[in-house]
């Protein structure tokens, strides 16, 4: 063994160690949990492994940034795959079909979708442009230093604010599966995380993201196989099955409320598989499928991902190669999701973790033979380890983004006016990915607990209001400039901010006090209501803002009876006490103490809510409730992103971007002078 | 690596390069504006026709699940007949280019 595979070896060993003792609770029982550490273990191994073999080739610049141009298609196809699908795919859109079924599943599409304007206007164009980062493609034919400022800002900014939605959602899911302290889940993701991109650059990056990308497959297929395969692969004769549960009908009652009164269990069932159960907006689902569909093509840890092949062929083969690797993994959550409903139970899959993200452990477990038993344990055991691989490849992807435009953009570019020696800039990107590192590490602790959920939604609003403008008008309109790129940059990104600092994704004290109220001392009694007529909106954009004299378009509502009213948790919890003393046999005693354990969950956590909420009355920007009430603000930035960047093109005149325009078009479409793989 | 000098004008004015340009746009184009369509009818549909999203078609499958399953098959398939077409065409085209470039307007 060398020395160098011992201090790997030791490392692994201590950070296992560290992270086992600090293990409690967790959907993991403790006595399986070694089986959870032991699967956590040969993956560390493994990416370790890679890891070592990685930093022997990792010298220069290209190396370090593009593994040496020298990532085959079919190879960076998987690493896609495993830089795109994120936790928050992986078991978010399996959950959201446990709870919601159809709506789950369509959210889904717009996450594949967004590929095809990766494969048709954006992979060839920039592998034949570009060098290492956005601000490579931006500077060719505008102001280098100018425009390599405005893309790192951008870069740095859509990373970050990704990378803390991973890093929270990823210390949160390792605590809600295994139980190790949130704190503990953050440093051990951003060390394992360094170490990768530091000793390993590109390649052990794109090698990790490949291996996660694998086991998620072959973990997503076995559980489908498992769970389709009592229905002989017939599509309807599973989904009969599924809207026949009682478990997903009562889901779907639950979720209607009073509507849910007149229809039969058939109907119920039904309704699972039918639009409206959780999107609610169409035009906010609009405004995201935008964000999607362009800002995926703007994202810099995707765009990089394209400069790791040798030619812009083979960055068309792994689009391809990516579409299907995603797109059937979404299929997939199909199948996952509904199996989690119909097996596991909306219900149970809630009280675990409200999202649902869930779903997909536990129907592992399920499948394996439940709580109890050895290979239900291992099945979670695996799955859990998956999500881990996850969230390590998407965060190191992101982190060497950023990391490329500090380095190589700022430092490189901006101060050092591309005079610095090859040794300086790889100096330069280490330094640059720790600094990345230690930042998320120190932004995913500060950030405990915190609403981060918007934060996905952001990142894809800005990199589709301000990269994608840019990047695509400089490829292929003649007029664009300097200054358009400036000016759509930096307006289409603080627009898709500021929209969303005042939007419903923000958390606003006053309406989480009065849902926390309302759990504690429960609903009055209401008397019955007349009939209501069907309501016109008063012009377009009261469903954008909340302006004063609105009236939103509602459809006419059916008189309701008088409702009874409904007791909070405190009330609950004196009833169940009382119920509990007089309880005589054990078994009703067992069930009601549950009950109670139940109640006072919901209690503690709305008694926590208000205690967080004490003395605030209005939201980080000062605001009552949402001004701005779509969730995504594409729908508004993206248009102006663009906007800004032609009137900015359109009212100065840029000597070098004319001139620099016809080598850029016919370099970006035949590759002449493409940066090439450096041979090993 | 020292890269030759290219005269980009003159490889942009051949008519080689324009006729690939042409192909290029219009076929590009072409499948963007289907496949941004084609997305967009999800949302809206699941929005302002539900009554036909609910229509059963086999067994409890109804049109929805049809239709939302139909956006995987449509975006492989573009992803499909582009590279097809890119393969075929498009490479051999810039390669004859390619292949010329240095000579054209010394």
């Amino acid at each position: 063994m060398t020395k160098s595979y011992r201090n790997f070896a030791l490392f692994a060993i201590a950070l296992l160690a560290c992270t086992s003792a600090y293990a409690a609770g967790g959907a993991v029982a403790d006595e399986f949990k070694w089986m959870t550490f032991a699967v956590f273990g040969v993956i560390i191994a493994i990416t370790m492994g890679i890891t070592v073999w990685a930093s022997k080739t990792t010298h220069s610049t290209s190396e370090f940034y593009a593994a040496g141009r020298s990532v085959s298609g079919i190879q960076n196809g998987w690493a896609i795959a495993g830089d795109y699908l994120s936790a928050a795919s992986f078991l978010g859109i399996a959950g959201l079909i446990s709870l919601y079924g159809y709506d789950g599943f369509m959210y889904s599409v717009g996450w594949l979708v967004a590929y095809i304007t990766v494969l048709l206007v954006i992979a060839e164009p920039c592998r034949n442009i570009g060098k290492y980062t956005m601000g490579d493609i931006l500077a060719f034919r505008n102001d280098p230093k100018k425009t390599k400022t405005v893309a790192a800002l951008s870069t740095i900014t859509v990373s970050t604010f990704y990378l803390t939605a991973q890093m929270v959602g990823g210390g949160v899911l390792i605590k809600t599966l295994i139980g190790i302290d949130y704190e503990i889940s953050v440093i051990g993701v951003g060390i394992l995380m360094l170490t990768y991109v530091v000793f390993g650059g590109m390649k052990a990056t794109t090698w990790v993201q490949i291996t996660k990308a694998v086991l998620l497959v072959i973990a997503s297929i076995i559980l489908v196989i498992l769970v389709w395969s009592p229905y002989g692969f017939s599509l309807p004769a599973y989904l009969q099955a599924v809207v026949g549960d009682s478990k997903v009908q009562g889901q779907v009652a639950k979720l209607l409320g009073s509507a849910a009164a007149t229809m039969t269990p058939e109907e119920l069932g039904q309704r699972f598989l039918e639009p409206g159960l959780f999107l609610k907006n169409p035009i906010d689902q609009i405004s995201l499928g935008m964000a999607l569909v362009l800002g995926t093509a703007g994202m810099p840890h995707i765009l990089m991902r394209f400069f790791t092949v040798p030619t812009a062929q083979a960055a068309r083969t792994s689009v391809i190669w990516a579409m299907g690797i995603i797109g059937g993994f979404y299929v997939l959550t199909l199948f996952l999701g509904t199996g989690a409903a119909m097996l596991v139970g909306p219900a149970k899959i809630a009280t675990v973790d409200a999202g649902g993200n869930m779903a997909g452990p536990l129907l592992a477990q399920y499948l394996g033979g439940g709580a109890d038993s050895m290979l239900g344990n291992f099945f979670l055991a695996f799955v859990a380890a998956v999500a881990f691989a996850t969230i390590v490849a998407v965060v190191a992807g992101l982190v060497l983004a950023a990391a490329s435009a500090m380095a190589h953009d700022i430092y490189v570019g901006v101060i050092r006016g591309d005079r610095a020696t090859p040794r300086e800039q790889v100096v330069a990107a280490r330094i640059s990915s720790i600094i990345v590192g230690v930042i998320a590490i120190t932004v995913g602790i500060l950030a405990k607990g915190q609403n981060v959920a918007h934060l996905v939604a952001l990142a894809f609003a800005v990199a589709a209001s301000s990269n994608l403008p840019a990047v695509f008008l400089t490829l292929y309109w003649k007029k664009c400039n300097t200054t358009g790129i400036i000016m759509g940059m930096i307006v289409g990104s603080l627009t898709a901010i500021g929209l969303v600092m005042i939007s419903p994704n923000m958390t606003y004290p006053q309406a989480v006090t009065k849902a926390a109220n309302k759990v504690l001392d429960g609903e009055p009694a209401m008397p019955a209501k007349d009939a209501v007529p069907a309501q016109e909106r008063s012009s377009f954009l009261c469903e954008l803002f909340a302006l004063n004299g609105c009236k939103l378009a509602a459809p006419a509502k059916p008189a309701e009876p008088a409702k009874e009213a409904k007791p909070g948790t405190r009330e609950k919890l004196v009833m169940l006490k009382a119920k509990l003393d007089a309880a005589t046999d054990e078994a009703d005693k067992k069930k009601v103490q549950e009950e109670i354990g139940k109640v006072q969950k919901v209690q503690d956590k709305a008694e926590a809510d208000l205690k967080k909420m004490d003395g605030q009355t209005t939201s980080l920007m000062g605001l009552d409730k949402p001004f701005f009430l779509l969730k995504n603000p594409g729908l508004l930035s993206i248009p102006l992103g663009f906007l800004m960047v032609i009137l900015g093109s359109l009212f100065t005149r840029d000597k070098r971007a004319e001139t620099m325009w016809d080598e850029l078009y016919v370099r970006q479409n035949t590759g002449i002078n493409a940066e090439a793989a450096t041979a090993h | 690596m020292s890269q030759p000098s290219m005269n980009w004008t003159a490889i942009d004015a051949d008519p080689r390069f324009q006729a690939l340009h042409r192909k290029k746009t219009l076929f590009l184009w072409g499948l963007m504006i289907f496949s941004t369509v084609y997305y967009f009818l999800l949302p809206i549909g699941a929005a302002y026709f539900q009554d036909l999203f609910k229509v059963k078609v086999w067994g409890v499958v109804n049109v929805g699940i049809l239709f939302a399953l139909s956006e995987f098959i449509v975006a492989w398939t573009i992803a499909f007949v582009y590279s097809k077409k890119a393969n075929a065409e498009f490479d051999s085209m810039a390669q004859e280019i390619i292949n010329d470039a240095h000579k054209m307007g010394a």
